[in-house]
């Protein structure tokens, strides 16, 4: 069978959520393979944590410089790998540094690349929706391995638990990927909340909020939900830039989205338009957030949301 | 100090984009800008040789802005001009409709090897395309070191070093690297100006340089990935919306019950 290389993925040393939707993508395609790059001394341990998902056997490779150089050096890791192995297909989170390190790969290993996918089947067909979600295109690599990276929290993941097997190689990475050095790393900051782009809700404040986002807190706890937020936002300091939604922000498609106080601009739209469904609570009936929504209230968001908190606590106990 | 900036010239932001014959993005019919995310690399170019003395004719310092795309790309070009880039560079050839990534990035690397640039500014992201990989690609294929998603630039001339702060989900890292570098800044980075009249009435005089892929001396490669089918999804079907009379938190509530989101 036809070996499919997952590139595992990490939110500081344990494996995410993400790491099982793509391993149930790639079993799709054929055998899961899981790649573990780890720094010295902690490969065992954060491959430990890979404990869901159709995968069948976890490469681990340690080395001190994925951390000291980044990209590059994670790439490099990964083009050696792809190239002693040849798997048929690459499957990475589409995030910053997941992309960066497909294209890398790509460029590295003469194959074409798929950024973005919500789907992929087993003939190796991506689903990507693009301008804004409006177009649903289909598209197949035609030269090389498949490098396809995946958007998160796009389909359900296969949870059933396993304990593959662990291979450990050792590697060297090339001088020629080591030119940038990392002098400092500061994780961003989590709260006790859902992640964003793996959250079933999202509820996002913008400009609305004034600076105040406890409603939009309190109704997000109440549904278990992750908190976005407007560049409006962000940008006058009142929620961290992780938090951002949008263009320039993170891409989030959950079951719900919640925009309060958020004017609805393009740039925004372009992070959450696919969510699957979207309710909007703004003080102005005019406002282009009501164009996508499916349950628009007008109104102000400091009566709105407490009233609806209330509702679903009440609905839960 | 020489700088490159790659820019591209995208469909207005509103303009509603559609797939056209030939399963490419339908360019003919929508207004064309620069994209807007590339003018943040043009300001800080702009920026890094202003601390350094400015970017005079015939001076050390000089900004250069590349693109490949259509003849009227030069529209985007022009804007960079006017913000008072020195000089422009179109890769424009039929053979290069519809390339992708790799094919972009395997072109834009020759250019920029055939001219000695100390540094390369790229915006994180082309509005259209969205896949945020050309800038890494162009540092994979010229082996110069990757600066990405650059939150703050600091430039060295002496030493001839960068540090970026590098700004991403996955939190913030300071880099720092040796020229030549590729850097990509995010949005956040600076405010970018507005072309004045008299950045508008100079940048008329500046040269835009427009080569074919021969006289890039490449030929044009293979389609890396194919279009199988396109479709355009329904519109969202418009949503119930009701006024705040007081009563609209229940009702919310029972939405969200009737969708089985709670
Ligand atoms: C290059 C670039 C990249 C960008 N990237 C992003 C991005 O990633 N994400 C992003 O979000 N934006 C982005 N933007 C900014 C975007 O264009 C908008 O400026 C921003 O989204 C507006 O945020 P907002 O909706 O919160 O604020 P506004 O547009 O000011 O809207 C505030 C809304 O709140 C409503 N309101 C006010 N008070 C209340 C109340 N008490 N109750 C209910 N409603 C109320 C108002 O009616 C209004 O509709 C980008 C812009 C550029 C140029
Ligand atoms: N055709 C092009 N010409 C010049 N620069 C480009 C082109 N395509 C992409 N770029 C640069 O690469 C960045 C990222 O683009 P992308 O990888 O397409 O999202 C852009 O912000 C530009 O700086």
């Amino acid at each position: 069978m036809s070996q499919v290389f997952i590139l595992g993925d990490f939110s500081g040393e344990k494996a995410t959520k993400t790491t099982t939707e793509l391993a149930t993508a790639a079993a799709r395609i054929g055998e899961v393979i899981g790649i573990v790059f780890a720094p010295v001394g902690l490969g065992a341990s954060m491959a430990a944590t890979i404990n869901s998902g159709p995968i069948s056997k976890l490469i681990v490779v340690e080395s001190n410089d994925f951390a000291a150089h980044g990209v590059a050096a994670l790439a490099d890791a990964l083009s050696q790998l792809v190239s002693t192995q040849s798997p048929v297909a690459v499957l990475i989170a589409s995030h910053a540094l997941g992309k960066e390190i497909a294209g890398r790969v790509a460029v590295e290993t003469l194959s074409g690349i798929i950024t973005d996918a919500v789907d992929i089947s087993s003939d190796l067909t991506a689903t990507q929706l693009v301008f804004g979600g409006s177009t649903t295109v289909h598209s197949k690599i035609s030269h090389g391995i498949s490098i396809i990276t995946i958007r998160p929290n796009s389909f359900e993941a296969d949870n059933s638990p396993c304990a593959p097997e662990i291979e450990n190689v050792a590697l060297v990475i090339s001088e020629k990927s080591k030119k940038a050095t990392i002098t400092s790393s500061e994780p961003p900051i989590k709260g006790g909340r859902p992640e964003l782009t793996e959250a079933n809700i999202v509820v996002s404040g913008g400009r609305g909020t004034d600076g105040n986002f406890s409603a939009v807190e309190a109704f997000a706890d109440s549904l278990g939900a992750a908190v976005g937020a407007s560049r409006a936002a962000t940008d006058a300091g009142w929620y961290p830039h992780s938090h951002q939604v949008g263009q320039t922000g993170k891409t989030v498609s959950p079951q719900l989205y919640v925009a309060c106080g958020i004017s609805g601009a393009i740039q925004h739209r372009a992070g959450m338009q696919t969510s699957k469904t979207i309710v909007v609570v703004n003080k102005d009936p005019e406002a282009p957030i009501f164009d996508i929504s499916d349950f628009g209230v007008v109104g102000d968001l400091f009566a709105v949301l407490p009233a609806a908190t209330e509702g679903v606590l009440a609905r839960k106990s | 100090m020489k700088i490159a900036v790659c820019v591209k010239q995208v469909p207005d932001s509103w303009a509603q984009k559609k797939m056209g014959a030939s399963g490419n993005l339908d360019r003919e019919n929508v207004d064309a800008v620069l994209n807007d995310l590339d003018e943040y690399a043009v300001e800080e170019a702009l920026r890094i040789v202003e601390a350094h003395g400015g970017n005079e004719e015939g001076g050390p310092h000089s900004v250069t802005v590349i693109s490949m795309g259509p003849a009227r790309a030069t529209d985007a070009i022009r804007k960079a001009l006017s913000m008072g880039a020195n000089s422009g560079i179109l890769i424009s050839d039929a053979n290069l409709e519809g390339a992708d990534a790799l094919e972009t990035s395997r072109i834009l690397a020759e250019v920029i090897k055939n001219s000695q640039f100390d540094l390369v500014l790229c915006g994180t992201e082309s509005t259209d395309a969205r896949m945020s990989v050309v800038p890494a690609m162009i540092a994979a294929r010229l082996d110069w070191a990757q600066l990405t998603f650059a939150g703050s630039v600091t430039v060295n001339a002496d030493a001839q070093t960068v540090s970026i702060s590098r700004v991403t989900e996955a939190g913030v890292d300071a880099i720092t690297a040796s020229f030549p570098c590729v850097i990509s800044v995010v949005e956040k980075i600076n405010e970018p100006r507005y072309p004045s009249f008299k950045g508008i009435m100079a940048s008329k005089k500046k040269t835009i340089e427009t080569k074919d892929l021969a006289a890039v001396g490449l030929s044009a490669e293979v389609h890396w990935s194919q279009v199988v089918d396109a479709t355009e999804r329904p519109p969202r079907a418009a949503g119930v919306k009701i006024t705040d009379d007081g009563q609209s938190g229940p009702l919310l509530v029972n939405f969200l019950v009737e969708k089985k989101l709670i």
